[in-house]
Formats: structure tokens, C-alpha cells, sequence
């Protein structure tokens, strides 16, 4: 279970939130909402430890998360708004170096089955990244979930320049890892075409 | 957590790392082209004075040396930072610390060791004997990893900064002034047959030293510039 305890933030002069409480159970999605500039980005980059939060804090199944480290981000995937890829690199080697750097490595077949999964055919597998559209740079990122076994994402407008074929493969997804008891929170401003029950919104003012 | 998949965290850092380099090698050859140029330009602007060049060689060598890796420094974390990689590592479930040391490994094979392994033949050009060739060779294998190391510090702390370069070089360059005089006097105590045994040694000293401290530093540098 994860959970924010009185979380305030401010970057600048300027106030985000502060007292925020919010639990996210197991099987369970947070969709944070918001206006642009709401401070939905800090809040998610404080879930993954890369901010730390100005007061309040984070736990994950009760225990402090910058006790934790280690073990915590041993429990998550990150997908940030930057894809966190190399436009020299061609996808499945995009992939596999983001799995291996994970920690979770997998091979050249698995990751060309994830690609094919969120709906990148085989020839583009062997293009360098840089010459592939916003939406399949993005598809390849979001490869990443097809081969996590992490019980955390974190991810930030996942659904930013996909086609609707690809948002919906991407909710799919989604809904089968909250189906396994997975947990995930994700900052995005279209709707999330999941059961209202696994749904929870969370929405920032600024 | 096992030492297993942190091995594997390591390796695959320096294997991307060095596919990129192949990838670009441009930006690779960049580094070695500058030392072959300014080492070249050393004996026809001094005049081919063997005496002269003789004394003069180690030094110019070695500040050359220095130079170009320092060129190549701001590199090192700048394309991962952009591109949202960095965030990635920072967030891998392996101390920070450790993955810094695989960076700058790979950055030291990308642009340290062409330049140890081509430190001899420029060497020739400034008439240095078999002997101090073979210190030149030694000084710089012990040098240029203290030099990545120290410098990866200065990369980090300028993340994200306008005009990083010529920071990291303010930021850096006091820093790197031990390791020249040790690298160049080893060659020079060699040359006057005073031995280099103990200017090694201090190089030697200061490769383990930044080698326990640099990574530390460089990881918490890269925490605040991710904040």
C-alpha cells in the first residue's frame, strides 16, 4: 500500500499542496488530475524519491520510502514525461537497456514481444529511435510495462500523443496489472476508460 | 538487491554507454584528434630543438592529456539528463554510487585509454627515450582514470546550467593540478634518472583515492540536479 502522510510541496515561492493525504490500496489506480502547473508532476515525482517533499511523507506498506531506498525502488517502474531513451539506440536495444538498468534484464525476444504488444511491428524494431514518430518514441517507453513485474507504476501522461488503438492496448495493460493486485498512479488529463470501482481521482488546484 | 543484478545494473550501463560511443563516434574521436593536434603543434611552433622538445615533452603531453579529457567531460551525463535516462538510474534499486563508477568507466575507455595507447608514438615527437615512453604510457594509465573520475564530479554539479562547459573547467582544473605534476614529473624523473617510482605511487594514491570518494560525491551531485 502506498500512501502520502500530510505531503506538502513547493517549488520557487510557489505552494503546490501542502497537507495532502491520499492511500492507494492494492488493485487500485490514483489518477491525479489538474491544471496545468498544479504540481501534478512533483507530486508523482515525490512518489518515486526523485523530489524529496518539503514536509510530510511517503510510505510504502508503512515504512518511510528514504528509509527504505533500495528496496523501494526496487518496487516501482518509472515512465517520466521524457521517454528515457536513446535516439541512437533502435527500440528492442532501447528496451533491454532499460530492463537491464532496472535490474529486471530480459532478452532480445521478450523485448520485441513487448514492442510487438503495444503494436510496433518487427521492421521498425531495427530503425534507430530518432527517426520514429512522438507516439511510437513513446510506445517503445511504455514497452516497459509489458515486461515489469514491479507492483508500483508511476507513470506521467502515459497516454500523451498515442493513437486511441494505443491507448487503449495501454489501459488494457493497466487493468491487468490492477487485476494481479498491482498499484499504480498515474498523472494524465485524458479519461481512463477503467471500472470506476479501481479508480480513484485525485484532483490538484494549485 | 543481489550482487548478481548488481552486476548486471553496471554492465549495462557501460554496454549502452559503449554502443552509443560506436554509435557516435564523432563525438568519440573528438578528445584524441584535439591531443594529436596540440601535441603536433608543440614542435613546430618551439623549433626542432631535440634538447628543448626533450624537456618540454612531458609537459606538454601531459597538459594536452589533460585537456582533452577535460573537452569530453561535459558530455558525460548531459545527453542522460536531457533525455530522461538519468532519472532512470537514479531510480535503479542499486546504490547510485555504483552505476557512477560504470559511467566513468565507459567514459574512460571512450576517451582515457586512446589516449594512453596512442601517448607513445606522440611521444617520439618529442624525442623521449624508450624508458620514459614506457613511464609516459604508465603515468597517464594511472592518471586518466583519476582524471575521469574527479571531472565526473564537476559534470554533475553543472547539470543543467548555461555555459557548463567552461564551469566544469573552473570547477575541475585545480583539482587535476596534482595529478599533472605527479604524471609529468614521473616522466621527467625518469628522463633526468631519478627514478618515477614515487611520483607512480602518488598517482597511483590519487587514482584509489577518488576512486573511494569521487562516486559519492557524483551521485549526490546528480540527486540535487534531478530535484
Amino acid at each position: 500500500m502506498l500512501q502520502a502522510v500530510t505531503l506538502s510541496c513547493r517549488r520557487g515561492e510557489r505552494r503546490l499542496f501542502s497537507d495532502l493525504n491520499v492511500k492507494v490500496e492494492p488493485g487500485t489506480l490514483l489518477a491525479v488530475v489538474g491544471e496545468n502547473g498544479s504540481g501534478k508532476t512533483s507530486l508523482l515525482r515525490i512518489f518515486s524519491s526523485l523530489l524529496p517533499p518539503e514536509e510530510g511523507s511517503i510510505l510504502w506498506d508503512g515504512e518511510d520510502i528514504h528509509q527504505l531506498k533500495e528496496l523501494y525502488s526496487g518496487q516501482l517502474t518509472y515512465i517520466g514525461h521524457l521517454n528515457g531513451m536513446k535516439d541512437d539506440l533502435t527500440p528492442v536495444e532501447n528496451v533491454m537497456s532499460a530492463m537491464a538498468l532496472a535490474g529486471e534484464a530480459c532478452s532480445r525476444i521478450e523485448a520485441q514481444a513487448a514492442l510487438e504488444a503495444i503494436g510496433l511491428k518487427r521492421p521498425i524494431h531495427r530503425l534507430p529511435s530518432k527517426v520514429l514518430s512522438q507516439g511510437q518514441k513513446r510506445r517503445v517507453a511504455l514497452a516497459r510495462l509489458w515486461l515489469s513485474t514491479r507492483p508500483l507504476w508511476l507513470l506521467d501522461e502515459p497516454f500523451t500523443s498515442l493513437d486511441a488503438a494505443s491507448t487503449g492496448v495501454v489501459t488494457q495493460r493497466l487493468h491487468m496489472h490492477l487485476q494481479r493486485g498491482g498499484l499504480a498512479v498515474i498523472v494524465t488529463h485524458q479519461e481512463v476508460d477503467l471500472p470506476a470501482e479501481l479508480m480513484r481521482r485525485l484532483r490538484l488546484t494549485g | 538487491m543481489s550482487r548478481s543484478s548488481m552486476w548486471e545494473a553496471v554492465g549495462g550501463i557501460v554496454r549502452r554507454d559503449l554502443l552509443l560511443a560506436m554509435r557516435r563516434r564523432s563525438d568519440a574521436a573528438m578528445s584524441v584528434f584535439f591531443l594529436v593536434i596540440v601535441v603536433s603543434l608543440f614542435p613546430l611552433g618551439v623549433g626542432p630543438e631535440p634538447a628543448v622538445l626533450r624537456t618540454i615533452g612531458p609537459g606538454v603531453l601531459w597538459v594536452a592529456a589533460l585537456l582533452a579529457c577535460l573537452l569530453s567531460l561535459a558530455r558525460v551525463f548531459t545527453a542522460d539528463y536531457v533525455d530522461g535516462t538519468l532519472e532512470q538510474m537514479v531510480l535503479v534499486p542499486q546504490p547510485l554510487a555504483v552505476l557512477v563508477v560504470g559511467k566513468v568507466f565507459a567514459h574512460w575507455v571512450i576517451s582515457g585509454l586512446p589516449i594512453v595507447l596512442l601517448s607513445p608514438l606522440l611521444g617520439l615527437q618529442f624525442g623521449l627515450s624508450g624508458e620514459s615512453l614506457g613511464v609516459l604510457v604508465m603515468s597517464l594509465l594511472l592518471g586518466t582514470p583519476t582524471l575521469s573520475m574527479i571531472g565526473t564530479i564537476g559534470a554533475a554539479l553543472v547539470l543543467g546550467v548555461r555555459g557548463s562547459g567552461l564551469l566544469v573547467a573552473l570547477l575541475v582544473l585545480p583539482l587535476y593540478v596534482p595529478v599533472l605534476i605527479f604524471g609529468a614529473g614521473a616522466v621527467t624523473g625518469s628522463m633526468a634518472g631519478i627514478g618515477a617510482e614515487a611520483n607512480l605511487s602518488l598517482l597511483g594514491a590519487c587514482l584509489v583515492l577518488s576512486l573511494f570518494l569521487a562516486p559519492w560525491a557524483t551521485a549526490a551531485a546528480l540527486r540535487i540536479a534531478l530535484e
